[in-house]
């Protein structure tokens, strides 16, 4: 398969044969992109099938897709989701891009959750001048490099919240939480050594003191960990009354061990993994009293659309859409609306309709920082707009904790975690 | 403290790392085979037992003993649809079959994983402990899940001890494992011979797997990692010997918790492949083996 890039090198192999293809492909390029008509807009989806997380990605495309083609399609056109599996891969992720684009004909992508994979895709959609909006991946860096080099990376998108900000929530729920109502003080950060954490862990570090919790040590493991009983024991001897998470490319493991082990520290923080509806099955019920952040959680409507979209993916797939579904059903929505304002699927111009979104999806009101601010296209947060809420596993379900009016339960840990006020001996 | 609680983590995980390595240097021994398949069916095993515990009811003892004979059954799919064609194959002159047939498992392996990440996705599972809840040992507080699977290691690997050292069929497969040629003159038939020792070896790589998902989760992304992890074992205590499997195991995985504990967690694998380096070099055919 050769691409369109391919061509474009200086490789000076037969320059007649490659000028009269590239020429050709030229004239193909410009007919085609004259003839809408009545094509199907194409988007990419590019996801992790064999992952709980990657695999809701393509299915809340899909779904998306449904939705906007039974009310009409954009501007009389259909949308046709095609989607690719990365199996977790950046090289993989790269090679779906190029498919996409060069092959496939797409007008934008979505894609990934991981953030290895998403920084490795970022290049290429500015190479290519395709649209690319990563749904799950939180890493600063994304936006960050908007910011610094903005006319060749304007083309990429952040439609979730990022990791500074995850851990900004996560704070502020420790201080109404943890701190004002548990009267905890010490912490422990502990994170797995991946992409996304790094500018999550440097906020844990600046914000949970302001919160009110001091920071006793900050663990980053390998994310290859199977045997987290060292971890456990050095954060156990150095007494905090909470583990602060930063993981997701692990969470069945270290929450089943924390379990059986039964350490007497709560974790809270954001363990990916736990946002999933099969976490409780997955662990056999060891998620009791696990705190997450998530994108939404059940029952609690973030807007009017969330619980439909939530009813409508369990009729579908059977199971609950995972905290990157919500945000992928939104972005391709969000990629629908800026055709429909651009009138036409000419990269700046959509890139320059997608800065103006202001569209309220199921996770929230979403619109994204300009090309002014610090990280450049990342999601806005803020109240108002994509907040987030902390939910906590009780009985098998997961109930939201924070903020107070989204909260619809009391936080409850299980017996064999201690608090100082309790604990007898130390 | 720490010395005591090394003491404790590293005996329950070497005891599921001898497990693992006893059978895979038993088929090496006997039937001459690397199985580089030897992670995927101990995660078959896991996943399985998983599913038919929660998903379908059965519970965990039903779900184990679901999950070992799925073990089997992958061993035995191993055998006949990778192994034995490769070896009787006429188109593989004999010298080289050895190497077809440590490419055909490592192959078969890779679609093994592939399988069940499409299935299950590539989220590790646990079992539901059989024994649930904490013992404190001398102020070390240990699972009791941790104890038993260390205890029915042992036992099962006491149990292939008396097998192989004082039943027929055992004694059988000792004679094959140093004569093959010698054991088909006596009269016996080679392929009843593999059959068993195939047998066993699901068995032993079945159980293995479920206690794995019970003590700390597996996935089938762990499925490289554990044949590495045996295939490094069984080289350090010599390749055929059963004695120095067991001997390797505990030597890694003590290596591997004190790594943990007292240097760092994420150096942990390091140190055993080190060890590997350095019995590769000094003393090749392994601190027990016989070739």
């Amino acid at each position: 398969m050769r691409s369109i890039l391919d061509l474009t090198s200086s490789r000076a192999n037969g320059v007649r044969m490659s000028g009269a293809v590239l020429l050709a492909m030229v004239a193909c390029l410009c007919a085609c992109s004259r003839s809408q008509g009545n094509e199907p807009i194409k988007i990419g989806v590019i996801g992790e099938e064999s992952s709980v997380a990657g695999a809701s990605l393509t299915k809340a495309a899909l779904l998306a897709a449904e939705d906007i083609n039974a009310n009409g399609g954009v501007n009389g056109r259909r949308v046709q989701v095609i989607t690719y599996d990365n199996h977790s891969s950046a090289a993989e992720g790269v090679r779906a891009f190029q498919r996409a684009v060069s092959e496939d004909k797409v007008v934008a992508v979505v894609g990934s959750y991981l953030s290895e994979v998403a920084l490795a895709i970022e290049p290429w959609s500015a190479r290519t001048r395709v649209p690319f909006i990563t749904p799950g991946a939180s890493s600063n860096d994304i936006p960050k490099r908007v910011h610094d080099d903005y006319e060749h990376n304007k083309y990429t998108f952040q439609g979730t919240t990022m990791s500074e900000h995850i851990a900004q929530s996560i704070c502020d729920f420790s201080h109404d939480v943890l701190v004002k109502q548990f009267r905890l003080r010490k912490a422990v950060v502990m994170s797995e050594d991946a992409a996304w954490t790094t500018p999550l862990d440097a906020r844990y570090l600046e914000c949970l003191p302001k919160a009110g919790l001091e920071v006793l040590d900050h663990i980053r493991f390998n994310p290859d960990t199977t045997d987290f009983t060292p971890i456990f024991n050095q954060i156990e001897r150095q007494h905090p009354d909470v583990i602060i998470t930063g993981i997701s490319h692990v969470g069945v493991q270290p929450t089943v061990q924390w379990h059986d082990q039964q350490v007497p520290i709560p974790l809270a923080g954001q363990s990916s993994q736990a946002t999933n509806g099969t976490f409780w099955k997955d662990t056999n019920g060891a998620a009791e009293g696990v705190i997450t952040r998530n994108t939404g959680a059940p029952g609690v409507a973030l807007t009017p659309k969330t619980i439909a979209f939530v009813n409508a993916y369990i009729q579908r797939y059977g199971l609950p859409p995972a905290y990157c579904g919500y945000t992928s059903y939104d972005m391709v929505h969000v990629i629908a609306e800026a055709i429909k304002r651009a009138g036409s699927t000419d990269p700046d111009k959509l890139v320059d309709a997608l800065e103006k979104t202001d569209y309220v999806g199921t996770s929230g009101r979403e619109q994204f920082y300009g090309r002014d601010e610090p990280f450049t296209h990342a999601l806005k947060y803020g109240p108002g707009l994509v907040t987030g809420v902390h939910l906590q596993w009780q009985n098998g379900k997961q109930v939201a904790i924070w903020p107070a009016d989204k909260a619809n339960a009391k936080v409850e840990f299980p017996a064999f975690v201690k608090f100082p006020k309790q604990a007898s001996t130390k | 403290m720490v010395g005591l609680q090394i003491l404790i983590d590293g005996f329950a995980i070497s005891a599921l790392y001898a497990l693992g390595a006893v059978g895979f240097t038993l088929i090496f021994g006997v039937s001459g085979v690397l199985n580089l398949a030897h992670g995927g069916i101990m995660v078959v095993a896991a996943l399985i037992g998983w599913f038919t515990a929660g998903e379908l009811g059965a519970g965990t003892y039903g779900g184990s003993l679901l999950g070992i004979l799925a073990g089997l059954v992958c061993a035995y799919a191993t055998y006949l649809l990778v192994v034995r064609p490769i070896q009787r194959s006429r188109a593989i002159p004999h010298e080289e079959s050895e190497i077809f047939v440590l490419t055909g498992t490592l192959l078969w392996g890779i679609m093994i994983q592939t399988a069940l990440a499409y299935k299950f996705t590539d989220n590790p599972v646990t079992m539901r402990p059989l024994f649930s809840g904490v013992v404190n040992i001398a102020g070390v507080r240990t699972p009791r899940n941790e104890i038993m699977i260390a205890v029915v290691c042992w036992l099962v690997i006491g149990l292939l001890w008396l097998l192989v050292n004082r039943t027929r069929a055992g004694k059988t497969l000792l004679a094959a494992s140093m004569n093959p040629r010698g054991l088909t003159l006596l009269g016996f038939e080679l392929s009843r011979v593999h059959l068993l020792v195939w047998s066993i070896y699901g068995l032993l790589a079945g159980l293995a797997g479920v206690l794995l998902a019970s003590f700390l989760g597996v996935g089938p992304n762990n499925t490289g990692q554990l044949t590495a992890s045996a295939f490094s074992i069984v080289v350090v205590g010599g390749m055929g010997s059963v004695s120095g499997s067991l001997l390797a195991a505990y030597l890694v995985g003590y290596l591997e918790t004190m790594t943990a504990y007292l240097v760092a967690p994420t150096l942990r694998p390091i140190p055993a492949l080190l060890l590997l380096v350095l019995v590769v070099y000094v003393r090749p055919q392994g601190l027990l083996g016989r070739r």
